[in-house]
C-alpha cells in the first residue's frame, strides 16, 4: 500500500504471545494470540455455563440466561432437523456459542488501553474452515451411517423428470461439495470486512487529528461517529453470522438424517 | 496506465458486486417485511427461511469482497 497509511490488515497478524517461536518436528507450535483468545472464549463460555448450572427451583437471572440459551438451541434443532435431531443439540450449541463469543470478544473496544488488543479468532479462514469441515464431516458420517449408499439419492430431487437427470445430478453434487467452503468463507469474510472497516475509520480519526485545523476536526468527529455506528452494526453481524452458521449446519444435518 | 493503477481499478470494479449484493439482501428483508405485515401470525415461523435467504444472497457480496481483497493484497 502507498504513502505510509495505517495498514488495515495488521490487526489480523498471528504471532506468539509468550516468548519466541517454538518448533516441534519442523512445525511452528508456539502459543499465539489466536490460541490465547480461543482459550479466553472457552473460559468465558465455561464460566457462563457453570454459573447457570445451579439447578435452583426458583432460578436466578444467571440461571434463566443459561436456560434460555439451551432452549434456544434446542428449539432450533427441533424445528430444523426434526425427529432424531436432539442428539446434535450439544454440537450445535458448542458451535453457536463458540462463534458468538469469539465474534463478540473480537469487537470489544479494549484497544484504547495500551498494549491490549483483542483478536477476532473467527477472522481467520483457518479457524472457520476447520469448523465448517467438522460440520461437513459430521453430515457425511451421519448420512452414510444411517442410509448407507442410499445417501447418494440426496442428489436426485423428488419429482424431477428423468431426462433432466444428466444436468441436475452434477449441479446438486457441486452444490453439496461447495457447502463447507461457503460456510467457512461467509463467517471469515463477514468478520474480516467489519474489522477492516473499523480500522479504516479509526485511521481517518487519527489522520484528521494529525492534519489539524477545523476541517481535520470535522473529519475526525464524523469518522468517530461512524465508528460508533459501525460497531453497533458489527454486534448485529456477530450474532447473525453465528446464528446463520448454526442454522445452516442444522439444515445440512437434516439432509443427512432425513434425505430431503 | 501503470500496473498498480490497473490493479486499483480492477479492485474497484470487483467492489461493485458488494453493492449489488446489498440490493439482494434488501430485497430479501423487504419482501419478508411485506409478507409479515400482511400476515403477522405466520411471520415468526418463517424466520429460519428469512436467514437462509439472507445468507445465500449475502455470500455473493462477500465473494465479491474477497475478489477485491485478493486483487489488492495477494496479486503482485
Amino acid at each position: 500500500m502507498s504513502a505510509g497509511k495505517i495498514d488495515p490488515m495488521e490487526q489480523f497478524k498471528v504471532e506468539p504471545v509468550l516468548g519466541g517461536h517454538l518448533n516441534l518436528f519442523g512445525y511452528d507450535v508456539s502459543f499465539t494470540n489466536s490460541a490465547l483468545f480461543m482459550v479466553v472464549v472457552f473460559m468465558l463460555l465455561a464460566v457462563f455455563m457453570a454459573g447457570g448450572l445451579k439447578r435452583q427451583l426458583v432460578p436466578g437471572r444467571w440461571q434463566v440466561a443459561a436456560e434460555d440459551a439451551v432452549s434456544f438451541i434446542d428449539n432450533m434443532v427441533t424445528v430444523n432437523i426434526g425427529s432424531g435431531g436432539k442428539k446434535f443439540a450439544p454440537y450445535i450449541f458448542s458451535l453457536f456459542f463458540f462463534i458468538l463469543f469469539a465474534n463478540l470478544v473480537g469487537v470489544l473496544p479494549l484497544a484504547i488501553l495500551p498494549g491490549l488488543h483483542t483478536f477476532a479468532v473467527t477472522s481467520h479462514i483457518t479457524v472457520t474452515a476447520v469448523l465448517a469441515f467438522l460440520s461437513f464431516g459430521i453430515v457425511l458420517v451421519v448420512g452414510f451411517a444411517t442410509h448407507g449408499l442410499k445417501f447418494f439419492s440426496l442428489f436426485v430431487p423428488h419429482g424431477a423428470p428423468a431426462w433432466l437427470m444428466p444436468v441436475i445430478i452434477p449441479v446438486e453434487f457441486v452444490s453439496f461439495m461447495v457447502r463447507p467452503f461457503s460456510l467457512g468463507l461467509r463467517l471469515f469474510v463477514a468478520m474480516t470486512a467489519g474489522h477492516i472497516l473499523l480500522e479504516v475509520f479509526g485511521s481517518f480519526v487519527v489522520q484528521g487529528l494529525n492534519a489539524g485545523g477545523p476541517l481535520g476536526g470535522v473529519v475526525s468527529l464524523l469518522s468517530f461517529a461512524m465508528i460508533v455506528g459501525v460497531s453497533a452494526l458489527e454486534l448485529l453481524v456477530c450474532a447473525i453470522q453465528a446464528y446463520v452458521f448454526a442454522l445452516l449446519t442444522s439444515l445440512y444435518l437434516h439432509d443427512a438424517v432425513h434425505l430431503h | 496506465m501503470t500496473d498498480l493503477g490497473a490493479m486499483y481499478i480492477g479492485a474497484g470494479l470487483a467492489a461493485i458486486g458488494v453493492g449489488l449484493a446489498a440490493l439482494g439482501v434488501g430485497n430479501v428483508f423487504g419482501s419478508f417485511l411485506e409478507g409479515a405485515l400482511r400476515n403477522p401470525g405466520a411471520a415468526d415461523g418463517q424466520q429460519g427461511r428469512l436467514f437462509i435467504g439472507f445468507a445465500a444472497s449475502e455470500l455473493l457480496g462477500l465473494i465479491a469482497f474477497v475478489v477485491a481483497i485478493l486483487i489488492l493484497f495477494v496479486v503482485k
